[in-house]
């Protein structure tokens, strides 16, 4: 197999990341927002094996891992908060979530 | 043109598709379908990469469990209301310059990079198994520590999740 | 030889009493505060007198003596000339003599007040103000360098305004109090400038180190430099234009007047000009002042007090007179003449001001003369010292005044710096004098009583305050005689014993020695001359005009008056000097100090500095929480700007993966 050069899957992970980053200043839907954030740890995901490939060693992996786990768990308090949100303003919209106004 | 490129360029297509739907869809269970399409298609990229566990993993976990977390939660608050993208002026001068400038920074730095330049030998010089066997050994050896710390940190948060959703009784 | 080696002695004895009555003195009987006070200064007295009798057995090489008693200042250690000052006093004949005069005479007035004060309230204030005064005139007296010195300038001025505005319930006092210590500050700025170009000049501010090195310095800078000193003699000791403050000063007490206003305090500047003679006489332009100043201030002055009123009025002026005699003796060199009237003038003054007191306390606080008279038979005491006093003051020949003013007109005649303008002034202003002191002693103790004999009871005083007034009466008469200089059949004592403080002003030494080698004159041909020189004729025509004026035909003043109204007006407002000072010099300062400095600089750039500084705090506060909207979407925004940033710090400024 002739390769693929990582510098394209780079480019591939950081075209993901500013799609995710557009997305999380657009959207208005929590949930939605919180998809966005998703986004961008998959292409940082991306970034990191590339790397891992590219140098050779495996830490890369391990740290996939890692953040993959930790998404998981931040899925999951994330959207409890986002639960009792909505059961308490009836309302999905971010814009409504403005009481930590100064 | 060999079978890698065209599967990368597929792949990427698919994933890249999939980003712009999650910001064009206007109900947000479209937006979760869409994101389910993304991680398939970087699971692939995985297996492109020399890296099938952690493809393995990306499809089981991610997926299979936070995307269907998801759609649970979605689903049970029926947010299928209706909401459209409010392109604010300040979001539409500001924001989507901003967000192509990182993208633009990223990729600059990134391409110019010495190891971006490397090029990946599709060798994958690893078997299967001792790739995946390598990799649990690294787990268990040199990042033992954060291994058993995320396994508290799933803890905590399971709690968490719990003491939160619950209904005030 | 115990107290020259503690010289510092003499300066502590009083600062004690001082401290003593200050601190302790509120609830202690009168008699407590008395015995602490008045003797603090006996026993200064009696120190100064033993330090002059273990002077006199010094040999000539080891005068001056200096005593240095520690390093007050050091700067600049590392210069060739650093600066230093040591608390250092010395001992020469000029201090002998100043040294005798302000603890003899303090010390009588210090009795005297025992009696005068005896019904005021703030008793032991007083006393300890006055020995307050006493230690930093000493410290004046007896100082080593230019800096100790004007620890002392200071401090009597200091001790000056406490005491004139010792009653400073009453407004004018307190006003007095202020005015005195302004206009000396004016002169005093001078005096600042002339230590510090001393030392630029002399790489020293110590007496004896200046005057080794005078002779090598170019005359202007010496110029400079005297007439600055000058100019701080000019306010302390009252000479035009700084003089006003003086008869402002009789609002304080009437000891206070003797002691500081005509005794000590303002004769500083005379001594200061006599210390410095070597300068001097190296700067003639600068003696030339110094006599103009002395002389045109000696007639300006005695004019004013032709036709003034009140009775310490009258001495006011006559101070401001008698000090213009001594720096006009200063300014043609004839430094013992001028420090000689310093002394005689401390007796005969310093007794007026007593006896003045005296006849104040007498007619229960009337202080205008117009409404006195008739007091001779019953305030015998008084009436005849002041008589003996006024005689001196004259010039009458036999009594102290006679010699001193007689030395200082001959030298401003004959002497080396002659001027003949200024020895006219100097006749003249004397006749003057002769003339008012006169008009005082005849209003006040001849003719009918122009008061109500039922209402105010004429009382002499009490002994406490007669018998100093009698010590003094005596000084006046003979505490010339051991000083007369040779011209008039003296034994020149004075001179001789001054002449090495002064041999650095060549011509008075070259004069002395031609005197003594004129053989052609007798002694007695030189009395005669004396005794019908212009002084003398000056004087006694004063007391006959007087005479005629006051006691033959009291109305001529009166119809003299009315004739020559517009002079008068102009004499008895004292030329509206200080109607014309508050109109050129205080209302313009008032207005900018008010308009500028305050409004502007204070309220507008101080305060709005200040006020700007919490009113961009406040508002850019105000700003800075904007970006807490509480809209998430904006704080995301914020995040990805930050993000931005960070990433092209990292990849562009710090050149990471480069």
């Amino acid at each position: 197999m002739s390769a693929v050069p990582i510098s394209w899957y780079l480019v591939l992970s950081a075209i993901l990341f500013g799609l995710g980053v557009v997305a999380f200043v657009f959207k208005r839907n929590i949930i939605t927002i919180f998809m966005s954030i998703e986004l961008m740890l998959n292409a940082v995901n991306l970034a990191f094996v590339a790397f891992a490939r590219a140098r050779g060693d495996l830490d890369g992996l391990v740290f996939v891992f890692f953040v993959i786990v930790v998404a998981a768990a931040e899925a999951a308090v994330g959207l409890a908060i986002v639960i009792m949100l909505a059961q308490n303003r009836q309302s999905l919209n971010v814009e409504r979530v403005s009481l930590l106004k100064l | 043109m060999n079978i890698a490129i065209i599967m990368f360029f597929a792949c990427a297509l698919l994933s890249v598709a999939g980003a712009m739907l999650l910001i064009l869809a206007r109900e947000p269970i479209h937006s979760a379908l869409a994101l389910i399409l993304v991680m398939m298609a970087v699971a692939v990229l995985y297996l492109l990469l020399g890296a099938p566990f952690i493809a393995a993993v990306q499809i089981i976990v991610y997926a299979g469990a936070i995307m269907v977390l998801f759609v649970f939660v979605i689903m049970l608050l029926n947010a299928g209301v209706e909401e459209r993208t409010d392109f604010s002026r300040i979001a539409k001068f500001g924001g989507v310059p901003l967000g192509f400038l990182l993208l633009l920074e990223i990729a600059h730095s990134l391409y110019h990079s010495p190891v971006g330049k490397a090029i990946a030998n599709g060798a994958g010089s690893s078997n299967d198994a001792a790739d995946t066997a390598k990799l649990s050994e690294m787990l268990f050896r040199q990042y033992l520590f954060p291994f058993e710390a995320t396994s508290i940190l799933i803890l905590i948060a399971i709690l968490g999740a719990l003491v939160l959703a619950r209904k005030e009784s | 030889m115990p107290l020259l080696n503690h010289l510092w002695i003499v300066l502590a004895l009083p600062l004690a009493g001082a401290a003593i009555n200050g601190l302790f003195g509120k609830r202690w009987a009168q008699s407590a505060v008395n015995s602490v006070a008045v003797g603090s200064v006996v026993l200064s007295f009696l120190a100064a007198a033993e330090t002059v009798r273990e002077f006199c057995h010094l040999a000539a090489n080891q005068i001056p003596f200096i005593g240095n008693y520690f390093t007050w200042m050091v700067g600049g250690e590392a210069t060739p000339h650093p600066f230093r000052v040591d608390f250092a006093l010395q001992v020469d004949q000029l201090t002998v003599v100043m040294l005798l005069v302000v603890t003899f005479v303090g010390m009588l007035i210090h009795i005297y007040s025992t009696g005068y004060m005896a019904q005021e309230g703030g008793y032991y204030r007083f006393f300890s103000y006055l020995n307050l005064f006493m230690f930093f005139m000493l410290t004046l007296v007896m100082a080593a360098n230019l800096i100790v010195m004007f620890v002392g300038w200071e401090g009597v001025g200091l001790c000056s305004y406490l005491l004139i505005g010792f009653w400073f319930l009453k407004k004018s006092a307190a006003d007095a109090g202020k005015k005195a210590f302004i206009v000396t500050r004016i002169g005093d700025f001078g005096f600042t400038v002339g230590i510090l170009l001393v030392f630029a000049t002399f790489g020293t501010v110590a007496f004896s180190e200046i005057f080794s090195q005078v002779a090598e310095k170019p005359v202007n800078i010496l110029t400079t430099i005297c007439l600055l000193l000058f100019a701080g003699a000019i306010g302390k000791s009252a000479q035009l234009p700084l003089y006003v403050w003086l008869p402002d000063a009789m609002e304080g007490p009437t000891p206070v007047s003797a002691l500081i206003h005509a005794a000590t305090m303002v004769t500083a500047g005379v001594y200061m000009v006599a210390r410095m003679s070597p300068l001097f006489s190296r700067a003639p332009i600068a003696m030339l002042v110094v006599a103009i100043v002395g002389a045109v201030t000696a007639f300006y002055s005695a004019t004013i007090g032709l036709v003034q009123t009140d009775i310490k009025k009258v001495l006011a002026y006559s101070t401001v007179s008698q000090l213009g005699y001594m720096f006009l003796a200063c300014g043609v060199g004839a430094y013992t003449a001028g420090i000689f009237h310093l002394m005689t003038h401390a007796f005969f003054k310093g007794l007026l001001f007593l006896a003045a007191g005296s006849v104040i306390h007498a007619m229960g606080g009337e202080q205008d003369m117009t409404k006195m008279g008739g007091l001779r038979e019953k305030i015998p005491a008084t009436y005849w010292t002041m008589f003996i006093a006024t005689l001196a003051i004259a010039g009458i020949p036999g009594f102290a005044g006679f010699f001193s003013k007689d030395a200082i007109l001959e030298a401003a005649k004959d002497g080396p710096y002659a001027n003949l303008w200024l020895w006219l002034l100097g006749v003249v202003g004397a006749g003057l004098t002769s003339f008012y002191m006169f008009r005082l002693v005849f209003l006040t103790f001849f003719g009918k009583p122009r008061y109500d004999e039922h209402k105010v009871h004429v009382h002499e005083s009490p002994k406490k305050m007669t018998i100093p007034l009698m010590v003094l009466a005596f000084l006046s008469i003979f505490g010339g005689w051991f000083a007369a200089p040779k011209l008039v059949g003296g034994i020149d004592y004075f001179e001789k014993f001054l002449a090495p403080v002064f041999s650095a002003s060549a011509p008075t030494s070259d004069a002395i020695t031609a005197a003594a080698t004129d053989t052609t004159a007798s002694p007695a041909m030189d009395l005669l001359h004396a005794l019908t020189g212009w002084p003398v004729i000056v004087g006694i025509l004063g007391l006959l005009v007087a005479w005629w004026f006051y006691v033959k035909s009291p109305d001529i003043p009166k119809r003299m008056a009315q004739s020559v109204r517009g002079l008068y007006t102009l004499l008895f407002n004292k030329y509206y000097v200080d109607e014309i000072y508050a109109a050129l010099i205080v209302r313009p300062l008032l207005w900018i100090s008010t308009n500028v400095l305050w409004h502007v600089v204070d309220e507008g750039l101080v305060d709005g500095t200040v006020n700007a500084t919490a009113t961009i705090a406040r508002d850019s506060g105000g700003q800075a929480r904007k970006i807490q909207s509480g809209n998430t979407r904006s704080y995301a925004a914020w995040v990805i700007l930050g993000a931005v940033g960070f990433t092209a710090l990292l990849f562009g400024l710090l050149g990471v993966a480069n």
